[in-house]
């Protein structure tokens, strides 16, 4: 078998192999990768997490990129990505301190605590829903798994966290309040959990509003009633009396970022209640040791888990037509 | 030898609606079903490529071809069938597909490399040679926006090529850049088939097809039409896809106030076989029909012929006197033999006159009145078949009797009829 005009000799029975430019490596036919690639019309979901986790370098990279892209050339830069939760934070403390004057101790730091996890969730939750239909360039002329770009949302929420928590850290030191260190080490289950649901949701989203573009306002709308149905503004406290009474408990803890918002509260506010001015004590958060709040976790990590899946399965089934379809 | 690609029954259905409604309103008002007419854009592909191997994909526009490399490189799923692909796979669909504008070129790099499944190590690695390939030393840092369109590609091209694949698919990329760009991306696509890795190249340029590939497919609506080796595949592109070519007969003739005129052309090759084309090298007869009302004792027959691109080919020397014929009344039959034809491929256009001797007088003139075709089963390309005859010696030994001196052959002497038309 002949190669080109100007190489007669089979390839098969050449010794020597050039070396490869740009690297030492020697190039040797079927012996540097015998992976098989097999393109079909079935969802393989052993084979879609393989890729997720040897592309893990591109997930960084497209993290950084839209990061990058985001605030390049303006001058405030990162300090921009504080100014929406600060005003947010800014105007929940100023409704419920000054006009409904709760008498919660540093309830700006309440705040805080439920405030960077919503705000994970909802940053990536609402990016995601336009982040393929946003890449359709790449997605119709390069091939990588395309879970990534919904990743990389979560990876931005994940940048703007660790800001948004450096600042939390600076309040804390202001207050001179001090965190429940024997429970600290609920904050990073609680954080992996957050991130695994959070994951699961972005994926499913970017992938549905390829089909249905109606997915992206809906999910805001949805997202605004979603944050009134988690404690993060007012107290679990205030609220299990009366969902005892219905038995909606379980109903209301059934929201996955319920329970992470609550570990954070507990963890970094470090009260489970307070007395007000008429001497009577208000609950805040469920008064179980650290065993509840991690039981809670551990069921939100299974559950997210299994969602995670779903939605690379779903994501995998849509994804087939992604480039024909934007 | 082992398998890189195996396609294994790939159909690809695309749905084409008549207006596009992605709305829920919409949908929920037509019952979740969208209208639309069923496209197949592959019908049943089976092929299997070797290592090593060059294969070309040779097409119309929508084919299918790229939808198949599209496939292949798994960006879009196909509806039935299987392609198992060994070893790591790159494809150059589009140069620079995936760069973000307002990120530098460095950054573009890793991005892209990235995409194209490098880990962050690697490109780092490849990073000083791309950067080289791209000729982009001094504008790395720049944003890709302020790039040209050349640089851009040139930067795609790079990264695309130093990602080495173990099978790259390439589609109508391999013309970017200037002239001594383009060489440097012929010259990688080499050096990959030297390594043994496996190419698959879209196109529907024959020439690059035939210097590069080893087998070619030829497709039309979504179908194989032919898997072979690249000359008698792009004979069959050209002579069943674009319906050119085949040795056609005029059918116009009849005489207007003229005393001699053409009737019906036509030409034969002198090949063995029923085939409608010839081979480069082969005879060729053009047959022109001539009535004539009174006798033309000194006519001059002429001929002409004119390439796909109306470009002329040759013009026969009109003040030769192997020209001269003599009709008598009624008319016959005049003859034009070529002994040997030293055209490559493509479709040539014949034109017929016959004028006066002796004043500048045209009877007739029949413009590009029929067309031969000429199927090159080689790998050579251009319009005419040179022979060189290629021998080596070592220098300061002289001519050797193998060796004639450059233009001994070329003298006017040794050109028969020369001397006599001179004279």
């Amino acid at each position: 078998m002949s190669l080109g005009i100007d190489e007669p000799a089979s390839a098969d029975s050449e010794p020597e192999r050039p070396t490869v430019i740009g690297g030492s490596t020697r190039f040797v036919p079927g012996q540097s990768n015998d992976r098989v690639t097999i393109v079909n019309g079935k969802v393989q979901l052993g084979q879609r997490l393989r890729d997720l986790w040897r592309n893990r370098d591109l997930l960084v990279l497209l993290t950084r990129t839209e990061l990058k892209v985001k605030y390049k050339e303006s001058v405030l830069g990162y300090a921009w990505s504080m100014l929406n939760p600060a005003l947010v934070l800014a105007i929940y403390y100023m409704i419920f301190k000054v006009i409904s004057r709760t008498q919660q101790p540093h309830f700006a730091i309440w705040l805080f605590c439920g405030l960077i996890v919503w705000n994970l969730f909802n940053n990536s939750a609402q990016s995601s829903t336009t982040v393929v239909v946003g890449k359709a360039g790449i997605i119709k002329k390069v091939a990588f798994p395309r879970e990534l770009l919904a990743m990389s949302t979560v990876g931005v929420a994940i940048v703007l966290f660790f800001i948004q928590v450096v600042v939390l850290i600076i309040f804390l030191a202001a207050f001179q309040l001090v965190p429940d260190w024997g429970s600290l080490w609920l904050l990073p289950l609680a954080f992996i959990a957050l991130l695994v649901f959070t994951s699961a949701v972005s994926i499913f989203l970017s992938a549905v509003n390829v089909y249905l573009r109606d997915t992206q306002h809906l999910t805001e709308v949805a997202l605004m009633a979603w944050f009134w149905l988690t404690p993060i503004v007012y107290p679990f406290g205030q609220l299990s009396a009366h969902l005892a009474k219905y038995h909606l408990t379980w109903l209301y803890l059934a929201n996955p970022i319920a329970p992470i918002a609550m570990t954070f509260q507990r963890v970094i506010y470090n009260q489970t209640s307070y007395t007000n001015s008429l001497h009577a004590v208000v609950p805040l958060l469920p008064t179980y040791g650290d065993g509840w709040y991690a039981g809670m976790i551990g069921i939100v990590f299974v559950v997210s888990v299994c969602l995670f899946l779903l939605s690379l399965i779903v994501f995998g089934r849509l994804e087939g037509n992604f480039a024909e379809e934007l | 030898m082992t398998t890189a690609i195996e396609v294994r029954d790939i159909s690809k259905q695309f749905k084409l609606y008549t207006e596009k409604q992605t709305s829920l309103k919409e949908r929920i008002i037509k019952g979740g079903k969208m209208p639309y007419t069923p496209f197949w854009a592959l019908r049943d592909i089976n092929v299997e490529i070797n290592q090593g191997e060059t294969f070309g994909i040779l097409g119309r526009n929508g084919c299918g071809k790229s939808t198949l490399l599209k496939c292949i490189a798994g960006i879009l799923k196909p509806t039935t069938g299987e392609i198992r692909v060994r070893g790591s796979l790159a494809a150059m669909l589009e140069l620079g597909a995936g760069f973000q504008p307002d990120l530098s070129g460095r950054d573009n790099i890793f991005l892209n490399g990235s995409l194209l499944g490098l880990s962050h190590a690697e490109i780092e690695k490849r990073y000083d040679a791309i950067v080289a390939f791209a000729e982009l030393e001094d504008f790395i840092d720049n944003q890709v926006k302020f790039y040209s369109s050349g640089m851009y590609v040139r930067l795609g091209f790079a990264v695309a090529v130093n990602v080495e694949p173990d099978v790259l698919l390439v589609d109508e990329v391999l013309a970017v850049g200037d002239a001594s760009f383009q060489r440097k991306c012929l010259d990688h696509v080499r050096k990959f088939q030297r390594e043994g890795r496996t190419i698959l190249v879209v196109s529907h340029s024959t020439d690059v097809m035939r210097q590069n590939c080893s087998r070619v497919m030829v497709m039309n609506h979504g179908q194989v039409i032919t898997i072979d080796e690249p000359g008698e595949g792009i004979r069959v592109f050209l002579a069943d896809l674009l319906g050119v070519g085949t040795l056609e007969h005029s059918e116009s003739g009849g005489i207007e106030g003229n005393v001699l005129a053409i009737g019906a052309v036509h030409a034969e090759h002198g090949g063995s076989g029923e085939r409608l084309h010839l081979y480069p090298g082969e005879s060729l007869t053009i047959t022109a029909d001539l009535d004539s009302l009174a006798a033309v004792p000194n006519a001059m027959a002429t001929i002409a012929i004119h390439g796909d691109d109306n470009e002329l080919v040759f013009a026969s020397d009109p003040d030769d006197p192997m020209c001269a014929i003599e009709v008598p009344e009624g008319g016959g039959i005049v003859r034009f033999h070529f002994p040997e034809v030293p055209l490559l491929d493509g479709t040539y256009s014949v034109s017929v006159g016959v004028r006066s001797a002796t004043d500048t007088a045209i009877f007739d003139w029949k413009d590009q009145v029929t067309k031969f075709e000429v199927a090159n089963p080689g790998r050579a390309t251009g319009r005419v078949r040179l022979l060189p005859d290629i021998s080596f010696r070592l220098r300061g030994l002289g001519h050797t009797g193998e060796v004639p001196a450059i233009g001994a052959e070329f003298a006017p002497a040794a050109l028969p009829g020369w001397e006599e038309s001179t004279a």
